[in-house]
């Protein structure tokens, strides 16, 4: 295996210097200011845990924190099966594989704001496509600026629409990886085609799925500028999710303290869903 | 299997379509847009994209976008080499732990570190230049390459680090003319990668630059202020920078899926 060799140090230190320079400095600037209040001027006041403290009671946290837990819960329920079903539908072998491959991971390479600002022409009610399409031709009322439920259901279609192709992609790849015998045999049994899916197919696509899980949940919790460019967190206050809340409050208030506090939390929520999922979906393999 | 077909193309369709709308947006005027609904550019005008190519404004930002995605992958994939090696290679105190505390900063959210990181960069002199961006954005770049990286490397077997060793290369020359070409397509990957997480990042990018090293991204939202709402030019600006991508998606399309899987699939 793995040759004992603490010069390995040497090798990572690079690496090592490099985030910790990005990663330890703001993040110690982030807690510094999540214990004191500022008037500005450079004048600050020690706060101690004040700030969590009215931060873990404030109505508007609890519900920008609801909003995301939704969204993530939404995109994560329609993108993994929506995934892995399209994947199970794509050719295997052929010309038209790398067709699939190509078009499908375009969206993901299209810069964040020029998402948002490509759904927002695409929803114009009477100019854009889709606004066009439901408010003309279907005749169901559809404004994404104007009615709350509307603009939920095109910040979830959006995201689909992003990065619903990582799922696929990464389902695919496991499932290619599968050998031909393993169906020959299925067939010999005269297994079902559930049974394939839940004895072959599932089993071999865990671990993949386990990455694809974990991605799709960090970047979906942490996501910004795509809602942020589509509706601005609008109307009133029905998307705010806890990235844009937490922009409003640092940027726009410029309220340093509570914005670092919110921070904190919003980073230790992050590590700690993502630490269970993963501890859950590879404790089977341990065994 | 008829059936079974549908759905892929579909799904496709479904993808194609706001991609479209885009394209289709930018060869119209703006009194078109705003005077009606129609598929298809009544009169194609090719203004738009003159705009961009002439305005020294819009150009610039596509260069710096360039320049700064690129400087992060040349840096992300330097350093990433040797420490996704001495993962794949050695065990050493905290390596674990260490490789742990990496994926901990892909999690941390873009706008925690918005505000720390203007005043981290403005402390050290770096506040609106290219190097600032591609550095802020080692931040999640460097994690990532280091994955994918080390999993391409755990494929090849250590008998070829031993047998070259034994063979009298020196450590360094046995990296650059032996191990290197084995894992040439892991390093197009992870480069594939840095490129596409720098060049789709807008926050950290916005909040680094001012005037000098403005993003494309950054530089769009003036359309939206300075002269009323030109959604033409906005389209335009938005395709040109859907090229790029579709450019590098193809000489790494069968590699795709192992770069997300880290390597691992």
């Amino acid at each position: 295996m793995k040759t004992l060799n603490h010069k390995g140090w040497y090798f990572v230190l690079p690496v090592v210097l490099l985030v910790a320079f990005n990663a330890l400095i703001p993040m110690m600037t982030v807690v510094n200011y999540s214990v004191q209040e500022t008037f500005g001027n450079n004048l600050f006041f020690w706060e101690g845990l004040g700030w969590f403290e009215k931060l873990l009671h404030s109505d508007r946290f609890h519900a920008a924190l609801g909003r995301q837990f939704m969204f993530t819960g939404l995109i994560l329920l329609i993108e993994v099966p929506l995934g892995i079903g399209i994947a199970l539908a794509m050719p295997r072998t052929g010309f038209w594989v790398p067709v699939c491959l190509v078009t499908m991971a375009l969206p993901m390479l299209i810069p964040w704001n020029v998402v948002g600002a490509m759904w927002n022409i695409f929803t114009l009610p009477d100019i854009g496509l889709l606004g066009y399409l439901m408010n003309t031709t279907l005749g169901i009322s559809y404004d994404m600026t104007q009615n709350p439920f509307a603009a939920w259901a095109t910040i979830i279609t959006m995201d689909v629409w992003h990065w619903t192709s990582l799922v696929v992609l990464l389902s695919y790849a496991g499932l290619v990886s599968i050998p031909d015998a393993y169906y020959q045999a299925a067939k010999i049994d005269g297994a079902s085609s559930w049974a394939v899916f839940r004895f072959i197919q599932l089993p071999k696509m865990k671990q993949v799925l386990t990455i694809a899980i974990l991605l799709r949940f960090m970047d979906s919790f942490n996501i910004y500028t795509e809602v942020f460019v589509l509706t601005g967190g609008g109307p009133g206050n029905s998307t705010t999710l806890l990235s844009i809340d937490l922009v409003k409050i640092a940027l726009g208030q410029f309220d340093l303290g509570p914005a670092a506090a919110m921070s904190l939390i919003y980073f230790a929520i992050t590590l700690l869903v993502s630490w269970l999922f993963y501890t859950l979906m590879t404790k089977d393999d341990q065994k | 299997m008829r059936k079974r077909n549908l759905i892929p193309i579909l799904y496709i369709l479904f993808l194609m379509l706001p991609i479209y709308w885009l394209v289709s947006m930018s060869f119209k005027t703006t009194g078109e847009i705003l005077s009606g609904f129609s598929m298809f550019p009544e009169t194609w005008t090719f203004d738009n994209y003159r705009v961009i190519f002439t305005d020294p404004s819009w150009y610039w930002g596509y260069l710096n976008s360039i320049f700064y995605v690129s400087l992060n992958t040349v840096i992300s994939i330097t350093v990433a080499l040797p420490a996704a090696y001495a993962f794949s290679r050695y065990s050493f105190l905290g390596d674990k732990q260490l490789f742990f505390w990496l994926l901990t900063n892909r999690m941390a959210p873009a706008a925690v570190f918005a505000l720390p990181f203007f005043q981290l960069y403005s402390a050290v002199g770096l506040f609106d230049t290219h190097l600032a961006v591609a550095l802020a954005h080692c931040l999640f770049n460097i994690p990532l390459a280091v994955w994918i990286l080390e999993g391409f490397m755990g494929g090849v077997p250590k008998e070829l680090d031993e047998t070259a060793l034994v063979d009298g290369y020196s450590f360094p020359r046995f990296f650059v003319t032996i191990f290197l070409p084995s894992i040439k397509a892991g390093v197009g990957v992870a480069a594939f990668f840095c490129f596409m997480f720098s060049w789709v990042e807008l926050l950290l990018a916005k909040t680094l630059t001012a005037v000098a090293a403005k993003p494309i991204a950054a530089t769009m939202t003036k359309t939206a202020s300075s002269a009323g709402y030109e959604l033409g030019l906005l389209a335009a600006a938005g395709t040109l920078t859907i090229i790029p991508g579709a450019i590098v998606i193809y000489f790494v399309r069968n590699y795709i899926a192992k770069g997300f899987a880290l390597g691992r699939v």
